[in-house]
């Protein structure tokens, strides 16, 4: 993967001693820019999980240190969340509109990568670029419209509405990405199968889908984690509570004019947020790979 | 955009000739395969997008949806409004000075990811953090650290002696981060900073990782030290890269609602307003959906210069 820059040395018996003073300092080096990076990445997240654990008379005790637990921890707070909340509507709202996005994505994208990679000729990689572009064109530019579209469809203030509209920023994303991982898999095999007999859609489904499943499974990842991070969408397609996605629902109803349930809040955003840097993180370098439209070979 | 010719990129001459069924023909299945995604993307990309253009130059309103064409009024009425032109040169600002603080950190924190140390990949899963989670969570969390009343870092600054009662940025215990045009501006930038810092840095450490160790081993014999190597051979390797990451920061940055909407709701007053939230509060809850598309297609001149600008790179990293 990552070339190593300055990483340190290993240690040779046979060297300078003088360089185990530079190891040393590398080393140094690495740390403390880890530790300041890790600490700009990382506070806002420690201290949303400090803060759901904290009490109301606690964290509303203007004379009380906001950096310490003045009383007990609880998990009150999170109970709050899941009991008196509608929180966990919002959760099911994202579920079914994540899992319905990306099944319309799949559909869509897993054909229209094979067209472009195999069919297209030399078209297919500038049609490609062109959808992969389409990524790019922001939801902040096309909600007002879109919110007529969607009244047309007659999908106003549902959830079904963003089942709709999501796959026009997944499906160029998708369709960019599975385009590389069919570059990747060799003509012959599919080949061989129709030489054998297969008709072309009889070797795709025997050989290229199959090879891909790694493709379409970062596909899959991608496509729920933008449905995750959508906002403007949302906000702008749904009012009532029950049709809401955690984003907004948690953003719109757990804040209440003035009133803030600030532990619950922390909660509310942590429990999907922390699970789904997970994930991502496990398929990141493919995604990257996508962003630098091969203008990296890595 | 010119009709593709429809042909097997290297289909055997074989297959050409058998042409048993229709589905077998890459001149009809390959169509056949990408019509869903163009439909899709015509019809709920590009007519919004035309539709954008028909609200900009009608009178349509949350109240009265019929399109009544008004030429170029909209324009001229928010050109003469001074919260739009704040609003624009928020957004062209926030994104010029989130970016230019980026790319250098970005270089800085690619050293730490690029190496190899005990620890890497939590460092890695914990750097990554701003990026990995959904930005309308993270911000929330933002919002709170720079709570008016409860912000920890009033705290650490009062125990500092910073702030409070007699000291120098007193008397007031709190600094009321989002209440103050300054402040609530650089929170802000910071957000942007905090956000898009992790992205670039992985779009550089592609980039890095792709050139030849030889280089680096061929210039260290030669002697030269960490410092010349990073300027005479790495940075100047990684400049194109460098400009992808520049342009997916500023189209991130420049067309974002999360930040600002959850952070600030555009306040103080209209102190960090910027041309998506103000889309949305002029279009959506003022009800001028035509001021508000208007507003919003101020987006697509940078979004064009862009685009053009990663097809130019794509087309070079083509014949390379």
């Amino acid at each position: 993967m990552a070339t190593s820059s300055i990483a340190p040395p290993a240690l040779e018996s046979d060297r300078a001693p003088s360089n185990i003073g530079r190891t040393i300092g590398r080393y140094g080096l690495l740390y403390s820019l880890s530790a300041f990076f890790v600490l700009f990445a990382g506070i806002p997240f420690a201290w949303m999980i400090f803060t759901v654990f904290k009490q109301n008379t606690d964290l509303y005790n203007g004379k009380n240190n906001p950096l310490k637990y003045n009383e007990a921890p609880t998990l009150h707070n999170v109970r709050v969340l899941f009991d008196e909340t509608n929180y966990t509507v919002f959760l099911r709202n994202t579920l079914f509109v994540a899992v319905l996005v990306t099944i319309i994505t799949i559909a869509v994208a897993v054909p229209a990568a094979y067209s472009l990679t195999r069919l297209a000729g030399r078209w297919g990689e500038s049609l490609g670029i062109g959808i992969f572009l389409v990524y790019l064109v922001p939801p902040t530019l096309l909600f007002i419209p879109m919110t007529r579209v969607v009244a047309e469809f007659g999908l106003k203030n549902t959830w079904w509405s963003l089942v709709l509209v999501y796959p026009t920023f997944t499906v160029p994303f998708c369709t960019w990405l599975l385009v590389g991982f069919f570059k990747s898999i060799p003509w012959d095999i599919e080949e061989q199968a129709m030489i054998d007999g297969y008709s072309r859609l009889g070797a795709i489904w025997r050989t290229v889908l199959p090879l891909s499943l790694p493709g379409i499974l970062t596909a899959i990842v991608f496509s729920v984690a933008l449905t995750l991070h959508e906002f403007i969408y949302a906000l702008a397609f749904t009012t009532s509570s029950n049709q809401k996605t955690v984003s907004i629902g948690v953003t719109t109803e757990l804040i209440r004019g003035d009133v803030f349930f600030w532990q619950s809040l922390m909660a509310a955003a942590v429990i999907v947020a922390i699970p789904v840097a997970f994930v991502y993180n496990l398929f990141l370098d493919r995604f990257i790979e996508g962003f630098t439209l091969g203008a990296v070979k890595g | 955009m010119t009709a593709p010719t429809w042909q097997a990129a290297s289909a055997a001459p074989v297959e050409e000739d058998r042409g048993r069924y229709l589905l077998d023909r890459p001149g009809f299945l390959g169509p056949l395969m990408l019509l869903p995604a163009v439909i899709y993307i015509f019809a709920l990309v590009g007519i919004p997008l035309v539709l954008a253009v028909a609200y900009s130059l009608s009178d349509v309103s949350v109240g009265d949806q019929s399109i009544n064409w008004v030429g170029f009024d909209n324009f001229r009425v928010i050109w003469h409004d001074r919260t739009f032109k704040s609003a624009l040169w928020h957004s062209i600002g926030f994104t010029l000075i989130s970016q230019v603080i980026v790319i250098v950190l970005a270089n800085i924190l690619v050293l730490v990811l690029s190496a190899d140390f005990p620890g890497r990949r939590l460092v890695r899963f914990l750097v990554l953090l701003p990026w990995t989670t959904p930005l309308a969570l993270a911000v929330i969390g933002w919002r709170w650290m720079l709570d008016n009343v409860y912000s920890p870092f009033d705290e650490i600054l009062r125990q500092l002696g910073l702030l409070g009662p007699g000291t120098k940025w007193g008397p007031s215990r709190n600094m009321h981060w989002l209440s103050k045009e300054e402040l609530a501006q650089g929170a802000v930038i910071a957000v942007h900073v905090w956000r898009i810092l992790p992205f670039a840095a992985v779009i550089l450490l592609a980039g890095l990782s792709s050139i030849p160790k030889d280089l680096n081993e061929a210039a260290e014999i030669d002697g030269a030290g960490f410092w010349r190597q990073l300027f005479y051979i790495k940075l100047p390797l990684l400049l194109p890269i460098m400009l992808v990451a520049l342009l997916y920061g500023t189209v991130f940055t420049f067309t974002d609602i999360i930040v600002v909407f959850i952070l600030t709701g555009g306040g103080p007053v209209s102190g960090t307003q910027v041309l998506p939230s103000y889309a949305y509060y002029k279009g959506v809850d003022g009800g001028s959906l035509a001021q508000g598309a208007a507003i919003a297609l101020f987006l697509l001149p940078v979004l064009v210069a862009v685009a053009i600008l990663m097809l130019r790179m794509a087309r070079r990293a083509e014949t390379a």
